[in-house]
């Protein structure tokens, strides 16, 4: 175990520093909008510059765990508080801080409640870069419900389309799942030594006799799908289109880049490095759903004419690829995965950015009416073409390294030994990997055609044309953003080498384990 | 049994129950000299602050033994295990006589607060007792009490219905239970639980020690009337239904809390399981816990889905939590018969202990909120929830802190509990049982969520007017759902205050 490099506790830093942001504008009167507004940025501000020391600071030659803290909390039930990042959890923290900054100064122009809306989503904030450091499972649940509540609110009471409704479906879908998850995760937790501290766990899973875990496998699944609830694992994806059509622009940033991350992270955390054995055995099944993921969203997005469902759709085909990768088992699938949660969420959250700023002017989003908005706002069309050509895996962008891993991922998989069926192969991941490919494309070039129907149009409406431009914070918010995936993407090493010294050690997991 | 000089100092063993005793009278008798500053809102604050000043002065003059004692001629056990339910009674009477203050219908005047306080005071006897005839008198003292405020709104006739029905199963009820305590005493011919347990351990086998099984069978029927387990359940909906909103959060909360103190001391010490005091009667009790559990749990969760009325439902959810405490109470009943008393036994206990606290913050909680909800609407049906979380946005969200703990939704306090149920349970090798208090969570998932949905979702004609919560039961409010959030996190001081009390209980 690595502890920390820093003699500061820099995780819990990073954790508190949107709620010391939050507390700070509850403060504050309302009146004073532009504090708020500061307040927030510098927290955002803190927190990224925090995550990206930290994810600079990882020493990825030693691996494992580090800037650990450590506490007892209630020692009676084997729950302490503790927090540390590996490989995987440290691009998820700066991706975190990276969305969230380009949230809060997209959001800079809305003026409706700033105080609730601003400490309501610094909240959210702080609950996402809490599941994300916790190695401990019930101090990752306390998160990741805690994200829950201000999603609610901020959906119900911010929102547009039918937003009571959507913000009541996202919510009861992501608690059942969370429940359906705790079940599992309650299960493993009696059987395998009582302690919630995941390290703990995980060798207490590795030392179960084969007879008894016979009996804990099945509930991999609960554990797999009730956190792919959250990671709109189809066919429980339903919630993930309407909640984003109705939230507003930071929560639709936050939940579709990040938030959604947090779901796969815990499928594979939680899941899979806790119970390898499991994985091995039933995520060959499981691939089918990740696929139909890909597929349906693909479908779908042919027939939507709603800016934000297109963005809502891309956001789950994004997700499909990252569970694909991850149901792939093998260094390149997870590697891939890795990647594509770090590129894919900042390209969500760019996509919902542009739209948000597209919305928040023209009070439209049907790409039938919307036209020549590159006449008025160049840089936006900039912005959401990289995103787009992200999305599609064009080289020179991170999602051709994380895309071109994932399906060699797939492809090597068809080589491994079936478990459920002794003997076989898993055949079917090849064919997988090719019908992934192609519906990745095609969803892709819808998404770049919603683009083209927007942006690069005849400006057919006047109306259109005298909308005010961008305004420097959203054009500082699109550069940052666009800027991380072109770096990203041209020197796709310096995600890929963190995410690698994570994944080493899963694959260890996996490898030691029989199949 | 007065073997022993009576000593004046023992008498602070009792001295919650003698504050409080003094503290009902000193309520009536500023009530009947009507000052002009006495209105009937400062006799109840009056009353709630005046409980929890007997409950800190007690424990200040009087410390509670960490080692169980026997005072009074053998009547009272003096121990940390009693002061603990003395505290889960006390505030949750203080917390019923703030939420009355502001429950127009009922009309409290000095006499309500002044019974909310004798009802503890006997519930306080009931957690300290240990001798069958304190026993009795201390349920009687309590349950009379209950009696008359659950028939409180002379004016409404459900009340009065609840009133009746309340006294008439609850008389029934002690009856068959006092017939237990008089067989009994016919075969032991002691009253002290300790003589009766040696008395029962040398019953010839046959006869007498099948009538000792019959005994004890007829004491568990009152046991299980102040729990509302399974068979005994029937009275609650119609009783809780009718009775003044917060007397029913008052009578789900505290009333059972006491059944389940009686309950443990009664059955622990009286038909002991363990190893060496092990008799038919014992292994009888131990046995029938899990199906009543099961019972209970299924019983309470698969009826509160189908009720329309948000009063029935929590009735049935409260049947419902009372199942999942028989589990920590099967748990020690198992843990006991082991003979584990430095570890698994205790800590079943403590388990049951916790879970009872933390259950009376959230429905104390919920039935405020109901009673407000139902003076302002008119009713207390699902429907008159319908949009309240745009009409009072904070009394909403109160209720989804409540409703979420309930159902064991992290990070709130009912997920704790919960969980040191089910490892108790699971200590015990009680996989099934377990696996079943999980389904029934799942189960309670709908219709906790049903309020939720209503709040939150459905629509309703009024929501453009505001919903304005009276101070009193807004302090209510916040102080139950703060609870709910904040033992969680600083769940571990609680933690070792159960389990003290459950070893003190076995010194």
């Amino acid at each position: 175990m690595v502890t920390t490099t820093f003699s500061i506790p820099v995780l819990t830093l990073i954790m508190l520093s949107p709620v010391i942001g939050a507390v700070i504008i509850a403060i504050l009167p309302k009146e004073r909008t532009d504090a708020i507004k500061t307040v927030a940025a510098a927290a955002a501000f803190l927190s990224l510059l925090l995550s990206f020391l930290v994810f600079i600071g990882y020493n990825r030659d030693l691996g494992g765990f580090q800037f650990t803290e450590q506490f007892d909390w209630i020692p009676s039930l084997g729950i302490g508080y503790h927090v540390g990042v590996d490989g995987f959890s440290a691009p998820m923290l700066l991706l975190t801080g990276i969305v969230l900054f380009g949230a809060v100064l997209v959001s800079w122009r809305d003026n409706d409640r700033p105080r609730s809306f601003f400490a309501y989503l610094l909240l959210l904030v702080s609950g996402v870069f809490g599941a994300f450091m916790s190695l401990d499972i019930f101090l990752f649940l306390i998160f990741y419900e805690m994200v829950l509540f201000p999603v609610y609110v901020l959906i119900a009471g911010w929102g547009s389309t039918r937003r009571e409704y959507a913000a009541m479906k996202l919510t009861i879908y992501l608690f059942v799942g969370s429940l359906v998850a705790i079940v599992g995760l309650l299960v493993v937790y009696f059987q395998a030594g009582a302690s919630f501290d995941f390290l703990k766990l995980s060798e207490g899973v590795r030392n179960m006799p084969a007879a008894q875990f016979e009996q804990v496998r099945p509930w991999f699944l609960a554990i797999f799908v009730g956190f792919g609830v959250l990671a709109s694992l189809w066919p429980l994806h339903n919630w993930s289109p309407d909640g984003y059509a109705a939230a507003p622009t930071a929560v639709s940033m936050l939940h579709g880049g990040v938030l959604k991350a947090t779901g796969a992270y815990a499928a594979l955390r939680f899941g899979v490095q806790l119970m390898p054995e499991a994985a091995k055995y039933f995520l060959p099944v499981v691939v089918f759903l990740a696929l139909a993921n890909v597929l349906y969203a693909g479908l779908i997005a042919f027939n939507q004419k709603d800016l934000k469902y297109i963005v809502g759709f891309a956001s789950v085909s994004h997700l499909g690829l990252v569970l694909l990768g991850i149901t792939a088992l093998n260094e390149f699938g997870l590697n891939g995965a890795g990647l594509e949660l770090f590129a894919g969420g900042v390209m969500t959250g760019l996509m919902f950015a542009l739209v948000g700023i597209v919305y928040g002017r023209a009070h439209n989003r049907n790409i039938d009416e919307l036209n020549g908005f590159v006449r008025i706002m160049p840089l936006a069309a900039v912005g959401f073409v990289i995103a787009a050509l992200t999305a599609m895996g064009m080289p020179g962008l991170p999602g051709f390294p994380a895309e071109i891993q994932i399906f060699m991922g797939l492809w090597q998989a068809a080589q491994t030994n079936s478990m459920i069926v002794p003997g076989a192969l898993n055949w079917w991941y090849g064919y997988i990997a090719i019908a992934g490919v192609l519906v990745v494309l095609i969803t892709a070039a819808w998404t770049l055609r919603a683009v083209y129907r927007v942006y690069f149009t005849e400006p057919a409406n006047p109306e259109w044309q005298r909308l005010p431009g961008l305004d420097a914070l959203e054009k500082v918010a699109i550069v940052f953003m666009s800027g991380v995936l072109i770096v990203v993407g041209l020197m796709p090493n310096t995600v890929m080498a963190v995410v690698q010294s994570g994944v080493q050690l899963i694959v260890k997991a996996l490898g030691a384990v029989g199949g | 049994m007065f073997d022993n000089p009576f000593n004046p100092s023992e008498l602070l063993a009792v001295a919650p129950e003698i504050g409080l005793t003094i503290w009902a009278f000193f309520i009536l008798s500023l009530d009947f000299l009507k000052l002009p500053s006495m209105n009937r809102r400062a006799l109840g604050l009056l009353s709630a602050l005046g409980m929890l000043a007997v409950m800190v002065l007690s424990a200040v003059l009087a410390p509670p033994a960490q080692k169980s004692t026997l005072l009074l001629g053998g009547m009272v056990r003096n121990d940390l295990f009693a002061y603990v339910f003395d505290a889960i009674f006390i505030v949750a009477g203080a917390l019923t006589c703030l939420a009355s203050i502001d429950f127009r219908p009922v009309k409290a005047g000095g006499e309500f607060y002044a019974l909310i306080i004798l009802a503890t005071m006997g519930m306080c006897l009931m957690a300290a007792s240990n001798d069958i005839i304190l026993l009795y008198l201390a349920t009687e003292t309590s349950s009379m009490a209950l009696y008359l405020l659950a028939g409180f709104m002379r004016d409404t006739p459900r009340s009065a219905e609840a009133g009746i029905k309340y006294f008439i199963f609850g008389a029934v009820a002690s009856t068959i239970m006092l017939y237990g305590l008089s067989l009994v005493y016919g075969l032991s011919g002691h009253t002290g639980y300790q003589d009766i347990a040696t008395a029962i351990v040398k019953l010839q086998p046959g006869a007498s020690s099948m009538m000792a099984v019959f005994a004890l069978l007829l004491v568990v029927v009152g046991f299980a009337f102040k729990t509302t387990t399974v068979p005994f359940h029937f009275w609650a909906p119609d009783v809780y239904e009718g009775a003044p909103t917060p007397v029913t959060g008052f009578i789900s909360t505290a009333s059972k809390a006491a059944g389940f103190a009686i309950l443990i001391r009664f059955l622990l010490y009286v038909f002991s399981p363990m190893p060496q005091f092990q008799t038919p009667a014992s292994l009888v009790w131990v046995a029938m816990m899990q199906p009543i559990a099961i019972l209970t749990m299924f019983l309470g969760n698969l009826l509160a889905i189908t009720q329309t009325n948000v009063k029935r439902m929590l009735a049935y959810s409260s049947v419902a939590q009372a199942g999942y405490i028989m589990i920590g109470v099967t748990a020690l009943g198992y843990a006991a018969t082991r003979g584990e008393l430095t570890d698994a036994l205790p800590t079943a206990i403590a388990a049951v202990i916790f879970y009872i606290a933390t259950y009376m913050f959230t429905n104390i909680g919920a039935f405020a909120i109901v009673g407000l909800v139902s003076q302002r609407v008119g009713g207390d049906d699902l429907k008159d929830f319908n949009g309240l979380s745009r009409r009072s946005p904070y009394l909403a969200l109160g209720m989804v802190a409540v409703l979420l703990s309930l159902t064991g939704a992290p990070p709130l306090v009912g997920f704790v509990g919960k969980l040191f149920l089910f490892r108790s349970a699971i200590n015990e090798t009680l996989v099934g049982l377990t696996v079943i208090g999980v389904i029934n969570v799942l189960i309670s998932v709908f219709y906790y969520l049903g309020v939720v949905r209503a709040m939150y979702v459905d629509r309703s004609p009024n929501e453009a007017r505001p919903f304005p919560a009276p101070v009193m039961t807004r302090w209510v409010v916040i102080i139950t759902s703060a609870a709910v959030l904040l033992i969680t996190i600083i769940s571990t001081p609680f933690w070792d205050l159960a389990l003290a009390a459950a070893k003190s209980f076995l010194n």
